[in-house]
């Protein structure tokens, strides 16, 4: 068990300082750096420009910066914003909180639909709620994210039922707890309802196909004949047999939880990372870049490696698999 | 339907529909940059064949729009003015397929303007953009998919092929590109490249930084085909023989892995043209005045567009047409291969 573990987190650890090695090389194709529009402006003597540059040490070699960014790294600090002349951490993990609260909400949402609408697809395979459930998640694969969002968006702007945009109203601070979290609420169902149904036709397909794949296997006639009633079945025998490529995805959608929220944050302008990110990148601020997609990394190798710890506990086979090894 | 059958079916169909893009110069009426300022955010005129005094007209025709009095920005149908649509007029020169130079459209109207699906902000007609637009968008997913595909194939092959120390080290570096969310590599490859190019580099630049993000998935697929390809006996009867390296990947792995390559195109360019779309909504690819979807798309960003002109909207429907073919193509090139696995599989049981 240990050694199982240990070995996953060893990929994970490989796979971030691959990734942060492989951001760095990337900036090293960037034509200018953050502070080239200022030397427009005539008030700036070129002397300050350049010492302003050999202070953020953009005039050294890609070694050099690489090896005193993982110092500081290594010091607990993961860069130094130049738009915001701040760290970046503290700066980043405002922008994810929000977004996590965003996306840990769509997550949850999405699978309660999906797990329940999957398994009673597969059950009735052929027949007509299957089809209906199959069409209807064709239809909204089809549409893609940005014209959903953009749908809602509009919806929002006509009826006036939900704020366009945004976190909070503008009164949010004297507002009373309860009507900040109404308020919140109000502002959040835009942005979930768009990201659930963005992910929600990939689960419930996902869902059927592992437990159709179960469905007609002969440990389930066993149970059947057994007289076991047919919820019990479905719930407890033939969910947890086609969990393994489930659990899959699960870890997935947690690795996902800051990366995949981008393009909706930044249609209905939800203050969190992807915004961020993205006038990170117009401004060249090129340690926000990094530090973000860091960021997100680490959440996806921690995803996936939580999906091991889960399969190692769902799943005998690989138990059995790596004891025999 | 059979399978068979099915994907000659999504194959017709998307080929129709990429036809249209690839000859928008003939469908468009317009040239896509060809401003009209006087008739800023017209919306589309209606086709109709029967006129204000119930006349049956046989050729279809629009009303000229006018402003309604009073007001700066409302049209109303001038139902004094006709606008017949002729079919095969000549129009605004353009090359059909990027080189022949042409000037037969599909139809319009020698010297009045007709616009089906309305105008933007410059009066550029809508259906024009939309058509040439789709050609950037459409084919940056095409020759995005096509760059991935190759060098995915290539590196795949050459680790399955060679493997060893070659192998190890190239699925560790797979394993890196996979593991990267994606659509942030994407942006934090294109956030250091130059911000500001002409539209021909910005299109190539957007394929070369797909391409670049995107090929450690096929890579692994074939891999693994390779490795199960190589054993095989023909292939060992091949070297025996004393074929090369290169004969041998060329002539009896490459077929090997041509299902699994084909169905990885119909996943990926739908997703590449979205990933087009969404770098130029975000300002990040093909800048203006040449249209691509995602920068049709990106005047939506105003909120008094989103609310007022709904014609402005239509390049993110008319995506849906084309996922739904490449979706179909998908499931049905899937679908063949698994029956192909599950046949074997119970004839292996049975043996």
């Amino acid at each position: 068990m240990m050694r199982y573990l240990l070995r996953r987190l060893a990929h994970a650890f490989f796979l971030i300082i691959g990734v942060s090695v492989l951001t760095f090389l990337f900036t090293t194709l960037a034509p200018g750096n953050y502070f080239d529009e200022m030397r427009l402006n005539p008030q700036i003597a070129p002397e300050t420009l350049a010492a302003l540059r050999a202070q953020y040490q953009l005039d050294q070699p890609l070694a050099i910066r690489y090896a005193s960014w993982v110092n500081s790294v290594l010091h607990g600090e993961i860069g130094f914003s130049f738009a915001y002349n701040s760290p970046v951490a503290p700066l980043l993990l405002v922008r994810a909180k929000n977004t996590l609260l965003l996306t840990l909400t769509a997550t949850v949402v999405a699978w309660a639909i999906a797990l329940p609408l999957g398994v009673w697809s597969a059950e009735r395979l052929g027949r007509l709620p299957d089809r209906v459930i199959s069409w209807s998640t064709a239809v909204l694969l089809v549409i893609p994210d940005l014209a959903l969002a953009l749908g809602l968006l509009v919806l929002a702007l006509r009826t006036g039922w939900f704020p366009a945009g945004g976190m909070a109203s503008v009164d949010f601070k004297s507002l009373s707890s309860l009507n900040r979290i109404r308020d919140l609420a109000r502002h959040m169902t835009l942005p979930v309802v768009a990201l659930v149904l963005s992910t929600l036709p990939i689960l419930v397909r996902h869902v059927r196909a592992a437990v159709a794949d179960v469905l007609h296997a002969p440990f389930l006639l066993a149970a059947e004949g057994h007289g076991i009633p047919p919820r019990t079945l479905l719930y407890r025998y033939a969910l947890p047999a086609a969990a393994n490529p489930l659990v899959s995805l699960f870890g997935f959608s947690i690795g996902a939880l800051l990366s995949g929220s981008l393009l909706i944050e930044v249609v209905m302008s939800w203050p969190g990372l992807g915004p961020f990110l993205l006038e990170a990148i117009l401004a060249r601020d090129i340690y926000v870049v990094i530090g973000g997609v860091l960021f997100s990394t680490i959440f996806l190798a921690a995803g996936n490696f939580l999906a091991d710890v889960l399969l190692y506990w769902v799943d005998p086979r690989i138990r059995t698999e790596s004891a025999s090894r | 339907m059979t399978r068979r059958r099915k994907i000659v079916f999504w194959l017709f169909v998307l080929g129709g529909l990429h036809g249209i893009v690839l000859c928008a110069g003939f469908f468009a009426p317009y040239d896509p940059v060809e401003q009209d300022r006087i008739n800023p955010y017209l919306p589309p005129m209606h086709l109709h064949i029967v006129d204000a005094e119930k006349h049956l007209h046989l050729r279809p025709f629009v009303y000229a729009s006018r402003l309604r009095p009073g007001t700066f920005d409302q049209y109303v149908e001038d139902i004094r003015q006709t606008r017949p649509l002729k079919f095969f007029v000549a129009g605004a020169p353009y090359r059909l397929f990027g080189f022949l130079p042409a000037r037969l459209h599909l139809f319009g109207d020698g010297k009045e303007r007709i616009y089906l699906l309305g105008t933007d902000a410059f009066g550029r007609d809508q259906l024009s953009r939309l058509l040439f637009g789709g050609q950037i968008s459409l084919f940056s997913g095409l020759l995005g998919a096509g760059f991935t595909l190759s060098i995915g194939w290539c590196i795949g092959a050459a680790a399955g092929y060679y493997g060893g120390w070659r192998d190890d080290m190239l699925m560790r570096l797979v394993e890196l590109f996979l593991a990267l969310p994606w659509l942030y590599l994407l942006f934090a490859v294109r956030a250091f490249l130059p911000l500001t190019v002409n539209p021909l580099k910005a299109f190539f630049l957007i394929i070369a930084v797909i391409a670049a993000v995107g090929w450690a998935r096929p890579a692994r697929l074939v891999r693994g085909i390779v490795l199960s390809a190589k054993e095989r006996d023909f292939v060992r009867a091949a070297r025996g023989f004393g074929a090369s390296s290169f004969y041998i990947l060329r002539r009896h792995i490459l077929p090997e892995t041509s299902s699994v390559l084909l169905t990885q195109a119909a996943i990926l360019i739908p997703q590449y043209v979205l990933a087009e779309m969404t770098l130029s909504f975000l300002g990040l690819g093909v800048p203006e005045p040449v249209p691509s979807w995602g920068n049709l798309l990106s005047n939506l960003q105003q909120y008094s567009v989103l609310v007022s002109y709904w014609w402005m909207y239509l390049p993110a429907l008319v995506m849906a047409p084309f996922f739904l073919g490449y979706l179909g193509l998908a499931s049905a090139l899937q679908e063949s291969s698994d029956a192909y696995k599950i046949e074997k599989r119970s004839l292996g049981s049975l043996a």
